[in-house]
């Protein structure tokens, strides 16, 4: 896996909180090993041989207990407004149970398909339940960002959004026994027609074909595209709220917005969809601030962005 | 006369019979030091394995077995007992100006007890069942379906468990009760203050991790059912008693090697330690909020999310009073006339190490970063900074600074500078790496890795075998300075605390007159004051 490889909206919430407290922290590292350097330097018993006992300064002390203590308390808030999102499953999930054993995983859909690795529609939200028919496992997709004890007597759940198109690693986290390195899996991110061909087929696990292939060229990796053009950073493709309006259901919809000509309802329909990305400054959708950057796309991104978000 | 004399009597019978607090220090160290190399060993021995991702060299079942054994033998027999008992046995009494703890023979008996822990956890080796493969934490259900001798194993948890009981006992009404004329609670070095404040969270929350285990047996032959759903139990209530023990325990581990270090720093700075205050109710304030954070270890237990929300929010308030200690002792070089000694050296790099064991800390103790990172090799590397990179710097700058007073000789510096070098540098880039394959997804406990974690284990082994040559040259240099060493002065670094006022080593009952106290600890430069 290319580090942090983010293929789940999840995953792009998680690393930017844990990209920036990693931030913070090591500017406060650097402060303080910038003064112990410092001081040994400069008052080394050679240069310095008259030492000077110093009273402390209690404004100085109060001073360095709030700063740290306001750092992380902010650290706490955005892990704890984050942590309430990964909670939070989107009603449309699609509700799997994932059972482990020792020493291996499997999944049943809502039709009651088994199969040993798991297989999920790109840009679909997927709940998992968790359930044990032993010990305590614990379930883990690094891509993915979510992770769960699989507890016996409990039924714990993690949900995520896929919105890369391929394989990743599903590994055991909690010590199971002699197997329990090797107690690994597969989700498979797929797409959504694959996936329904498969569903309601009598195939009892889908034709996997390369991640390349796995789609119509046309729409080849919408979400890898909206990604890499950082669109899903304030667009979401599940209807969820963020910075901007979600992509989902707004091809079509009756818009609100602020133009050259003042105040006017439109419909966003292929024309609008260019003629914003192409400048965003130009329109302003009302209820959303204005700061969306250009996007720099080519004809053909463009064509694929419009495209593909017709069929949102 | 030396505490090292043996008076005519026969050595044998002078060593274990002993109620002298010098002697049962020493007594401590000579079982701790040949365990903590063995339990060193055993990561070495998987590092080795992980230089291959698949089978190698041993099998999955000896690996768990090793991890296992490398967990209890260090946190239980090195990291929680080393500085308390080593360095608080010997020191306490003499910083406060006692003759000795307030129960001499309860102290003899304590360390027998972790002498029995011991053997008991080692000999679950030889046993039918072979050692325990559930790593240090004893999780159950498997630890109590798992065929291997776990009983065993967590019996010695109990027994070591009693041993520090007594030990903080000790300490606790030692403090309260025998300090010299004149040693107010506030003119008491801060070594003192830290044993003080451990020795209250050893009395508290040990007897938890000793109940807790006595379950797991209980569980083990009568199948009792407590942690088991079927029967009406729940397996989170272990963990809750596990971590309701055993997070506290990292700050019994942290907390002394603390104390250590704010001796070392203004000694070799020759001024007084800043915010003397601070750092001293800081460690009431980590014993106090250490106690009400072990959630933490739970967040992806599928406990009540309101139970996660408050154990995050404590987890980032206990910080700050580490955070307080890493700025004052950054502050105490400030105007000093510092001498970069190898003692000095390692407790410096005790904070730097520290520091970055704390803030991997607050990173992962965010809710929504912890799910991706909990049980992956970043909290392996986080705690390793926290319990190495801390404790063990702290023990290893505790014993360079007091070498001298213990066994009346000195040290070689240049061997523990090279020894420095190599442990630093094979330190950072063993466990660094090893944050990062957290953040690749490299789950703990994994016999086999994927191939996609190659490379970084590779590095991973390679820091690993830098940083235990360091090691092994610093044994090596301390164990020829025993024997063939210079003989001590008695106040070689020119410390200011009462060790410094008493022979190398000290005699029986430690000084010649009772010390009266008149001045704080740190007072190096009465005449210079800013």
């Amino acid at each position: 896996m290319p580090f942090l490889l983010q293929a789940s909206s999840l995953s792009v919430k998680t690393d930017r909180l844990f990209l920036a407290s990693v931030a913070v922290c090591a500017a406060l590292l650097m402060v303080v090993v910038f003064f112990i350097v410092y001081f040994c330097v400069r008052y080394r018993r050679s240069r310095n041989p008259e030492p000077v006992d110093v009273e402390a300064n209690t404004a100085l002390e109060i001073a360095w207990t709030v700063f740290p203590l306001a750092l992380f308390l902010a650290v706490f808030y955005f892990g704890w407004t984050n942590f309430r999102y990964l909670r939070d499953v989107p009603q449309d999930a699609m509700v799997i149970n994932v059972t482990g054993r020792q020493w291996a995983w499997s999944f049943e859909y809502p039709n009651g398909k088994q199969t040993p690795e798991l297989y999920v529609a790109l840009g679909r939200p997927v709940k998992l339940v968790t359930h044990t028919l032993d010990v305590i496992h614990g379930f883990f997709v690094p891509a993915m960002r979510v992770k769960v004890d699989v507890i016996p007597g409990r039924a714990n759940y993690v949900w995520f959004t896929p919105w890369l198109l391929g394989d990743f690693d599903i590994q055991c986290t909690v010590i199971c026994g002699v197997g329990h390195s090797r107690m690994l899996s597969k989700v498979h991110v797929i797409p959504e027609a694959d996936f329904k061909r498969w569903y309601f087929s009598d195939e009892p696990v889908p034709k996997l074909q390369p991640v390349s292939a796995r789609v119509p060229a046309a729409e080849r990796g919408l979400a890898g595209l909206l990604r890499a053009k950082e669109c899903l950073a304030c667009h979401s493709l599940d209807g969820s709220p963020s910075v901007g309006p979600t992509f989902k259901g707004l091809y079509g919809s009756r818009q609100t917005v602020m133009g050259p000509g003042g105040r006017s309802q439109v419909t966003v329909d292929e024309d609008f969809l260019r003629r914003k990305l192409s400048d965003p400054q130009a329109v302003q959708v009302e209820g959303y601030p204005p700061v969306m950057p250009p996007a720099r796309l080519s004809e053909r991104e463009l064509d694929s962005i419009v495209r593909g978000l017709k069929g949102l | 006369m030396s505490y090292l004399d043996n008076e005519g009597a026969p050595a044998w019978k002078a060593w274990l019979t002993t109620t002298d607090h010098k002697r049962i220090a020493l007594m401590y160290l000579s079982l701790i030091a040949p365990l903590f190399l063995a339990a060193m060993s055993l990561g070495v021995t998987m590092r080795i394995k992980h230089l291959h991702g698949g089978d190698f060299l041993i099998s999955a079942q000896t690996y768990n077995e090793l991890f296992t054994l490398h967990g209890v033998v260090m946190i239980f027999m090195f990291v929680i007992p080393g500085l308390a008992t080593v360095f608080g046995n010997f020191f306490l009494p003499i910083l406060i100006g006692a003759r000795d703890v307030a129960f001499p023979r309860v102290n003899l008996l304590s360390v027998y007890l972790f002498a029995a822990g011991c053997a008991l956890a080692l000999f679950s080796i030889v046993t039918r069942g072979g050692a325990a493969d559930t790593g240090w934490t004893f999780y159950v259900p498997f630890s109590v379906r798992t065929g291997t001798d776990v009983s065993l194993a967590v019996f010695s948890v109990f027994v070591l468990g009693l041993s520090s009981i007594l030990t903080g006992l000790n300490f606790i009404v030692t403090t309260h009760r025998l300090r010299a004329p004149g040693m107010s609670f506030h003119r008491m070095p801060l070594f003192v203050w830290a044993s003080y404040a451990t020795a209250w969270i050893q009395v508290l929350v040990t007897p938890v991790i000793g109940i807790t285990m006595i379950l797991v047996i209980l569980e083990r032959f009568f199948n009792v059912g407590l942690f088991d759903p079927a029967k009406g139990g729940d397996p989170l209530m272990y963990q809750h008693l596990f971590w309701t023990y055993s997070h506290p325990a990292v700050y019994i581990m942290i907390i002394p090697a603390m104390g250590a270090v704010t001796e070392v720093i203004p000694t070799f700075c020759h001024k007084n330690v800043y915010g003397y205050k601070a750092i001293a109710y800081s460690s009431l304030g980590i014993a106090f909020f250490g106690s009400l954070v072990w959630g933490h270890h739970m967040f992806t237990s599928g406990m009540a999310e309101l139970a996660d929300m408050i154990f995050s929010l404590l987890t980032m308030i206990v910080a700050v009073p580490s955070a307080i200690k890493i700025f004052n002792w950054t502050a105490t070089l400030y105007k000093g006339s510092i001498e970069l000694t190898p003692a000095l050296l390692y407790a410096l790099s005790f904070v730097f190490l520290f520091a970055i064991g704390g803030i991997t800390g607050i990173i992962q103790g965010a809710l929504a970063v912890n799910v991706f990172l909990h049980d992956t090799y970043w909290v392996v590397g986080h705690f390793h900074y926290v319990m190495f990179g801390g404790t063990g710097f702290g023990f290893f700058a505790a014993l360079l600074y007091w070498f001298p007073k213990m066994f009346g000789r000195m040290y070689n510096p240049k061997p523990a500078y090279w020894a420095w070098a190599l442990m630093f540098v094979g330190f950072n880039v063993f466990y660094f790496t090893f944050l990062v394959l957290g953040t690749m997804g490299m789950p703990r406990r994994y016999y086999a890795h994927l191939p996609q974690y190659d490379t970084a284990q590779l590095l991973a082994s390679a820091g690993a075998f830098t940083m235990v040559s360091g090691i092994l040259i610093l044994a090596g240099d301390l164990v020829w300075a025993l024997f063939k060493g210079a003989r001590a002065p008695d106040n070689p670094w020119g410390g200011m605390t009462l060790e410094w006022k008493t022979a190398s080593p000290p005699p029986k009952e430690n000084f010649k007159e009772r010390p009266v106290i008149t001045s704080g600890p740190y007072e190096f430069n009465p005449g210079r004051r800013a």
